[in-house]
């Protein structure tokens, strides 16, 4: 009975794999078809004759190089932003007594709630007034502070013995070498977490770079392939596929080499 | 433990504080203060008081973005819960092969929404997409899963479901591990099946992570902006203008900022209540389960 139970669900993992692979799977034959095989048998599975015309036309059409680094630019900036600030905060807010940390504490929580959604029509003009759209910065700048990040680095260091900064003080160390130089590496598995979570949220981020650029200057990679698709015209769909691989295997790579970290990263809120 | 000096905490929180500041706390006055303007970007702004609200609320056009947000919402929460929840507890296996399922379905939720959005787009083709193939197959009628205004908003949703379920699972499947085996080990003794064991062992102590995904999933959802964009545009017939679509065509279609505010502000109410709501669940949860 014990087998019969396994074998069971063994099948029904095998579905809910089909319908999460396959997809992928499908995205990667299409964009080996030449656009006639397309229009003529939409639902064959395989290319009949496999070729890389598409991925030709995608880096005719978008400097794919150049968008992809300004992503991983944008994301690196990001990800060593947040830890360099939320390093400090959440040393204050986990270690130090003061007035006002209930404050404090209540504001970080209270970002934590407001998502970039509910400020970009008011960031935009911001921006805009001082003609920084289309900018690094634009994309960047915003996104240095993370209510996520504090929160979480905050909770790491209460597990911290407090012993540890009272010898460091001992031996004369500066609050900002019990930070970065001390601290810092106790808690190198969540600023690990919180960097990785950061770097594939904005990575792949289409809603900020769409609102702040409007432009070829900084243009981020989901948004030059998500151009691909022009609506009116037919979709020239191996182009668009191939564009999606470029854009979906990086992270899928990152994914695959560094899952551990991302998983406990996404569930560490919990 | 003391502050080596009392500026130095505030040193610390200061570059976060400033940022935030700058970036949500001054952009949230900003939007109150926008939103009694007309305002095309081009010419003088015009004080208007609140005749913004009024012209989002005209029509019931507002009632409707918040219906069709909250009625999206509801079903990618209910969702991805369930069957976040139904997988951790299939996938909570040994062996290389569960291991493996469950990376599928997660990757899902790190790849971009482009690639996701621009993927369903071709796969729901009513000619060349792969669920038009299995209808025919099946003999079943034609959708129009994007171009029918009846199925293109819970179409939306259960893309986004695709796209966060493995989120859920995740957070589950850590919920279901902290669960001590002596437990069902007790309860099997007892004689409790499945069924049963789930019932009065797992479920009780699950429901704080099921409130957690709850929670995100709510909030993931009504952040909803890039399906639309890219999949839809707000139709077919406004079906499936969400509320940071609505947003962003005030702004960036009709150019008119005055809106766009109003709209944010009201945006901004929606989730402070639906917060509040939820704190106040999470409380009432927390007493029933501590008598």
């Amino acid at each position: 009975m014990k087998r019969g139970k396994g074998t069971w669900a063994t099948v029904l993992a095998g579905v809910f794999a089909a319908i999460w692979v396959l997809p992928y799977a499908w995205m990667a034959s299409t964009s080996l078809k030449p656009l006639r095989e397309i229009a003529d048998d939409p639902t064959a599975p395989l290319p009949r004759a496999p070729q890389l015309d598409a991925y030709r036309e995608v880096f005719g059409q978008v400097p794919v190089g150049r968008y992809m680094l300004v992503s991983v630019a944008v994301a690196v900036a990001i990800g060593a932003l947040q830890l360099l600030l939320a390093l400090p905060a959440g040393y204050a807010l986990a270690k130090l007594r003061f007035v006002g940390k209930r404050v404090a504490f209540a504001l970080v929580v209270a970002c934590l709630l407001v998502p970039p959604q509910v400020t970009f029509v008011s960031v935009f003009l911001m921006f805009a007034k001082v003609s920084l759209t289309n900018t690094f910065a634009s994309l960047v700048v915003p996104f240095a502070a993370s209510a996520l990040g504090t929160f979480l680095v905050r909770q790491a260091l209460l597990s911290v013995p407090d012993e540890i900064i009272e010898a460091a003080r001992l031996d004369g160390a500066s609050e900002l070498t019990i930070i970065y130089r001390i601290l810092a590496p106790l808690l190198r598995p969540t600023l690990v977490s919180v960097f990785l979570v950061s770097f594939v949220y904005h990575y792949s981020d289409y809603f900020w770079p769409l609102v702040m650029t409007t432009d070829d200057t900084v243009r981020t990679l989901p948004l030059g392939i998500a151009l691909l698709k022009e609506p009116g015209s037919g979709v020239r769909w191996h182009v668009v596929m191939a564009g999606n691989v470029l854009l979906s295997l990086p992270v899928l790579v990152l994914f695959g080499i560094a899952q551990k970290h991302l998983v406990r990263g996404v569930g560490g809120g919990g | 433990m003391r502050a080596r000096s009392k500026v130095h905490p505030w040193l610390m929180l200061g570059p976060s504080l400033l940022a935030w500041s700058l970036f949500v706390f001054v952009p949230l006055g900003l939007a109150a203060y926008n939103s009694l303007f007309s305002w095309d970007m081009l010419t003088e702004p015009v004080w208007v008081s609140g005749a913004n609200y009024g012209a989002i609320a005209e029509g019931g056009e507002l009632g409707r973005i918040l219906g069709r947000t909250l009625f999206f919402s509801a079903l990618v929460v209910a969702g991805s819960m369930a069957l976040g929840l139904g997988l951790a507890l299939l996938l909570d296996r040994p062996g290389r092969f569960f291991g493996f399922v469950r990376g599928a379905i997660f990757s899902a939720y790190v790849v971009s929404w482009v690639a996701v959005a621009l993927l369903w787009v071709l796969l729901l083709d009513p000619d060349r997409g792969l669920a038009a193939a299995v209808l025919r197959a099946l003999s079943l009628p034609r959708i129009g899963f994007l171009s029918d205004p009846a199925a293109a908003l819970p179409t939306l949703a259960a893309v986004t479901v695709w796209k966060i379920t493995g989120y859920a699972m995740v957070v589950f499947l850590a919920g279901l591990r902290a669960v001590p085996p002596s437990l069902h080990e007790a309860a099997a003794l007892d004689g409790a099946d499945a069924l049963a064991r789930f019932r009065y062992v797992t479920w009780p102590l699950l429901r704080p992570t099921a409130a957690f995904v709850a929670t995100t999933s709510l909030i993931v959802s009504f952040q909803a902006f890039d399906v639309v964009r890219i999949m839809t545009q707000g139709g077919p017939a406004r079906a499936t203008t969400l509320f940071v679509y609505a947003i962003y065509e005030q702004i960036f279609m009709n150019l008119s900022v005055g809106r766009a505010s109003a709209l944010s502000v009201v945006y901004f109410v929606v989730l402070c209540v639906l917060a509040a709501l939820q704190l106040g669940a999470w409380r009432s949860q927390r007493t029933t389960r501590g008598t």
